[in-house]
């Protein structure tokens, strides 16, 4: 497919991944910020490519991992509902609440459906008066445009039995929160490309020239990941800490100032809790005062829900990086794709599940086939290309 | 769920209001929001999120980054054959053929054994 086969060519990855190590002279510690690149990072073992040394920490950028567990008990509890048609990004379905997860309600009876757009559930709605349809908001900047369009057409169309259930985050607000924890040892960021896409790369400079990290906007491709390992250690090496853009075939650094605006128009920005990680001021969208009668928390009465989480999962320390699945218990034996513990190992873009797929750490857990890379990146001798920069110098 | 991924547009309609258009992803083909994009052509790429358009893929851009990552590729290559034996000076390769722990532990001009 055309803008993604390109990125894939191996020869030219071989390339990045020799350069790397040719300008790389230090220990460095890098976090790719969103779910779909640490995908693409482990599946293809660029990780594993990069030069000694340079350690890639897999940041908390999955949506569904960081949907704390008390809103997906009050998901569970509208779609128990018998008025109710629950709908929601499939993603969602397998994630544990304290007791049950959506799919396992819907088995039981209840009417949850998948959705592959917001605007999808508002068709459901239209077609179902009788009946209340409520959609599973969560996302971060991404997702964000494509939920508040379904929140603004839904009052511009008088469409009454929609409402939402909103658990939207930022990215931003995140990268602040790590940088700030005492046990950080990230030193420069991989900005999500497609949160970028949305919301350009301006909020950004400040978290850079403060905290003295590089961030790099990169797209979700081998070689876009690696060119933004390549440019985010080149920063490192140089000294300097910019905001810069990889991805510039899909992101300028306004953003999208349409889908900002309708943003602005049905969400404003309020504290929000993470899973694993707790409360974070101002750290995602919650529906304006005006769009109120739009929020399924009012709507049902469950804004009181408050509950704990699994004590036997590290999903915590895992989506901040802190710890990788390898170093959980439950990996691969209590905790799998089949029957997940933690969010990480329910979204296919979490930590765990990327871990899982590509068969890191199962050798002596378990049989079965690993997925095989897509891109073989061609071994390339790291020791002499970044031999020959120190013996060159 | 978060995934973006582009494709062509391939229809362009009013939709009761809402701009809306049909987006070909190599031959599979599926509605989209087209309203935060409203300046895109049929025939234009555009990154697909959750049924919305999010970006216009800017095809001169897409065509320099490959160029540059080809040319940066042909430019160490040449840097590489210039550099003759001292590719193989010893005491910066480790004996597994992985980088030497003193490649990285030693600062850039501290590294032994080079001729240079």
């Amino acid at each position: 497919m055309k803008y993604l086969d390109e990125y894939r060519d191996p020869v030219l990855a071989g390339k990045l991944v020799a350069e790397i190590h040719r300008i790389t002279t230090r220990p460095w510690t890098l976090m790719e910020v969103c779910g779909g690149q640490t995908h693409t990072i482990v599946k293809q073992g660029i990780d594993e490519a990069l030069p000694e040394g340079v350690r890639m920490i897999h940041g908390p950028g999955c949506p569904v991992c960081v949907t704390p567990l008390e809103q997906v008990d009050k998901a569970l509890a509208i779609a128990a509902r018998p008025d109710v048609i629950f709908t929601s990004y499939g993603d969602m379905l397998r994630v544990p609440g304290s007791t049950t997860d959506l799919l396992a309600l819907k088995a039981r009876g209840a009417d949850v459906r998948i959705v592959y757009s917001p605007l999808d559930a508002l068709k459901i709605a239209v077609a179902n008066p009788d009946r209340q349809v409520v959609f599973f908001a969560v996302g971060f900047e991404t997702t964000a445009p494509a939920n508040a369009m379904a929140v603004a057409e839904a009052a511009r169309r008088g469409i009454d039995n929609f409402s939402v259930l909103v658990s939207h985050v930022l990215v931003p607000p995140a990268l602040v929160a790590l940088l700030e924890s005492p046990t950080n040892q990230v030193q420069s960021f991989l900005a999500a490309g497609h949160v970028c896409a949305v919301m350009g790369w301006t909020e950004y400079e400040p978290i850079a020239a403060k905290y003295r990290v590089p961030i790099v906007v990169t797209g979700f491709e081998p070689l876009d990941l690696l060119e933004g390992i390549l440019m985010a250690i080149r920063q490192l090496e140089d000294g300097r800490h910019e905001v810069e853009n990889q991805y510039v075939r899909a992101v300028r650094r306004e953003g999208v100032p349409p889908a900002q605006k309708q943003i602005f128009e049905v969400f404003e920005v309020g504290a929000r809790k993470w899973r694993g990680i707790g409360e974070i001021p101002a750290s995602g969208y919650r529906l304006r005062g005006k769009y109120a009668r739009f929020d399924a928390e009012l709507r049902f009465s469950v804004g009181d829900i408050h509950t704990q989480e699994h004590p036997a999962c590290i999903a915590g320390a895992i989506l901040t990086g802190e710890k990788t699945p390898l170093d959980c218990t439950a990996y691969g034996t209590l905790c799998s794709p089949q029957r997940p513990l933690g969010a990480p190992m329910v979204s296919s873009e979490g930590t765990c599940a990327a871990f899982h797929s590509a068969g890191r750490g199962l050798a002596g857990l378990r049989t079965g086939s690993p997925a095989m890379p897509l891109l073989q990146i061609a071994p390339i001798p790291p020791a002499r290309s970044a031999g020959t920069a120190e013996v060159s110098r | 769920m978060c995934l973006g991924i582009p494709g062509r547009i391939v229809e362009i309609r009013d939709d009761g209001g809402l701009l809306m258009g049909k987006v070909d992803f190599g031959g599979v083909r599926k509605d989209a929001c087209l309203a935060y994009i409203p300046e895109a052509q049929l025939g234009d790429y555009v990154i697909i999120h959750v049924g919305f358009a999010i970006s216009r893929v800017d095809e001169d851009e897409a065509l320099k980054t490959l160029e540059i990552l080809a040319a940066m590729g042909d430019l160490m290559q040449t840097e590489l054959a210039t550099m003759g034996p001292g590719m193989d000076a010893p005491a910066v390769v480790s004996d597994d053929g992985g980088p030497a722990g003193g490649v990285f532990a030693a600062p850039a001009t501290g590294a032994p054994g080079g001729p240079a």
